[in-house]
């Protein structure tokens, strides 16, 4: 364990997995992972495909168990059956396709499966105003220009990540797992993504940024955690190390680090 | 409520127009005018559509297919299909009206409506239950809507056909008057059919843009992913939408008995395509999410209308399938025409 992970420790990680194996019947996906990640903290999490790190996002999201191991939030050790359960305990995740109804509103798509509803008489009905203030309120803590009662369909890529990640906040989710959040959307998108990223760092989240860009992973983590081959082959700052032993870390030209 | 959140300034997301947006916008605006001005017209060139009987036949005629166009509505935004309700409608209307024959007989008919309420009761129960099992297959055992729908579609209709053996089912039996009163009576001097469908209608369109199951069934039919990984009782929603859609079928189908005084086994035959057609002119889009109850009033509301409007000038009413035909093609193109995004 380096001296950076031996601090992090101290500072009570949100999340600690340890010894997480997950096999296929006879493949083995990923094998004795250990990580951690400390509220305010975001770390990259980077493999080539088929290194396991869907199969890791999957294990922490409550999609499947992991054949061993063990999962502690907040010091309390998990096991989630299923996605919802994940969610309850404080673990929300953006989806690659950010997991939105293009037909209903962004308020809509912030409140889905959790809509905020006022009781007349034996009926409950939504409460539209409500919702449409709350995520007026989200959106403007993301900082980002997106109208609650605008239509999903008719926004731009920036929006739509604003949209699925301040239905993160919706629960004050104590950890973000972030799949391919910038893989395919412009440039200037992903400045918007990556600042979206950063403020949920400020406000105190743990962020799990799992992607294939080195430049986002540089900008935005505090630390860069590889899978090769479903082992933990590194897991440290960014700023000691580099893109380049990154890479050679991802492609197995380099062991361990 | 301002726009935006304090501090954000809107430098490059524009607002659309406002007859780009909102309810103006959609398909179901640009029908509802066709069909006032379609209506104006036959009203002018027709001599005989203004009187009261033209209109009160009219009315009643386009209910029938309008109330289970409701149905149809919420299936097709979710995403899905329900080809049965042509024979749903047929089925119940004979079962109902054999019950009604069977339970005379019983205790039932000592008390005040007992016969004809308990038929009724389990004439929908019977559609509930075919609309269950669309649902189950569809939404558990996740067979395809179109495949197991025309199953169904088959099977009530040759069920109807079986305990009938073709012979048309009267209904009969003690409160048969009251029987007719409300089905095929008059209310404030409305048709009770329009009279239902109207109330129908207002109720589905509170629960639809009103509840979190309304809300439930548009994001079915936008993402069905999403509504899954969000914890939305997908399978749950979807059978209670085929529940609903069998259930309307029923209803028309009792509703039509009570019009005709005898329901035959080829009752409703082909009307699936036509309450499908209502529904898609009025604005619900096959593709799933979009849709709602004004639009299915009004596109029955239009295919009734040039229909009777042929009548009235006298030409081959088998040409009214032409032009539902080409309403259907017509509005969808006149849709697509208008969201054309630039590439």
């Amino acid at each position: 364990m380096s001296a950076a992970d031996a601090a992090r420790a101290e500072s009570a990680p949100v999340l600690e997995l340890r010894g997480i194996g997950k096999e296929f019947g006879a493949i083995r996906a990923l094998s004795d992972v250990d990580m951690s990640i400390a509220p305010g903290e975001v770390v990259g999490l980077m493999g080539d495909n088929g290194a396991g790190k869907s199969t890791l996002v999957k294990i922490m999201a409550g999609n499947f168990h992991p054949t061993h191991g063990t999962i502690t939030l907040d010091g309390r050790e998990h096991r989630f059956d299923r996605p919802l359960d994940a969610r309850a305990a404080g673990i929300e995740v953006v989806y690659q396709d950010l997991a939105l109804a293009d037909n209903v509103s962004a308020a809509a798509n912030v409140f889905l499966g959790r809509e905020l509803t006022r009781r007349v008489g034996p009926f409950r009905f939504l409460d539209h105003r409500a919702m449409n203030a709350r995520a007026l309120e989200l959106f403007g803590e993301l900082k980002s220009e997106t109208r609650p009662r605008d239509l999903v369909r008719s926004m731009s890529g920036g929006q739509r990540q604003a949209v699925a990640i301040a239905r993160t906040r919706l629960a004050k989710a104590k950890l973000i797992l972030m799949d391919e959040p910038t893989a395919a959307i412009s440039v200037r998108q992903v400045a918007e993504v990556l600042d979206l990223i950063r403020r949920l760092r400020d406000s105190g989240v743990a962020v799990i940024l799992i992607s294939h860009r080195m430049p986002d992973v540089f900008s935005v983590c505090d630390r860069v955690v590889v899978l090769r081959r479903g082992t933990k082959c590194a897991d440290k700052r960014v700023d000691r190390s580099s893109p380049e032993e990154v890479t050679a870390l991802i492609t197995g030209a380099k062991e361990f680090a | 409520m301002t726009d935006a959140a304090p501090g954000i300034v809107f430098t490059n997301v524009g607002r659309n127009r406002w007859y780009r947006s909102g309810a103006l916008a959609s398909q179901t605006a640009y029908v509802a005018i066709a069909l006032v001005v379609i209506t104006a017209l036959v009203a002018v060139f027709a001599n005989h559509f203004l009187t009261p009987n033209n209109l009160l036949n009219t009315s009643k005629n386009f209910s029938y297919i309008a109330i289970v166009a409701l149905g149809s509505t919420l299936v097709i935004i979710t995403g899905g299909i329900d080809l049965s309700v042509g024979s749903v409608m047929a089925l119940t209307a004979v079962v109902t009206a054999i019950l009604m024959k069977a339970l005379s007989g019983t205790v039932l008919a000592s008390v005040p409506f007992g016969v004809m309420g308990a038929a009724v009761v389990l004439g929908l129960g019977l559609a509930a239950l075919v609309g269950f099992v669309n649902g189950v297959m569809i939404a558990v055992v996740r067979l395809s809507p179109f495949v197991v729908t025309l199953g169904t579609l088959s099977i009530c209709r040759g069920i109807t056909y079986v305990i009938t053996q073709g012979r048309g089912q009267a209904p009969n039996g003690p409160g048969v008057d009251t029987f007719y009163a409300l089905t095929d009576g008059r209310i404030l001097g409305l048709p009770v059919p329009l009279v239902y469908l109207l109330a129908l209608a207002v109720v589905m369109g509170v629960a639809l843009r009103q509840t979190r199951w309304g809300r439930h069934v548009f994001v079915l039919g936008g993402n069905e992913r999403a509504a899954k990984l969000t914890g939305v009782a997908v399978a749950r929603v979807k059978v209670s939408v085929y529940m609903l859609c069998s259930m309307a079928a029923g209803l028309a189908g009792i509703l039509v008995l009570g019009w005709l005084g005898s329901a035959p086994a080829n009752l409703a035959v082909g009307y699936e395509l036509k309450i499908i057609a209502a529904s898609v002119i009025g604005g619900a889009d096959l593709a799933g999410g979009i849709g709602g109850p004004a639009g299915a009033v009004i596109g029955a509301a239009l295919i009734e209308v040039i229909r009777n409007g042929l009548a009235l000038f006298g030409a081959d009413t088998y040409w009214e399938q032409v032009f539902v035909g080409s309403i259907i093609i017509l509005a969808v193109l006149v849709d697509r025409i208008r969201t054309r995004q630039p590439d």
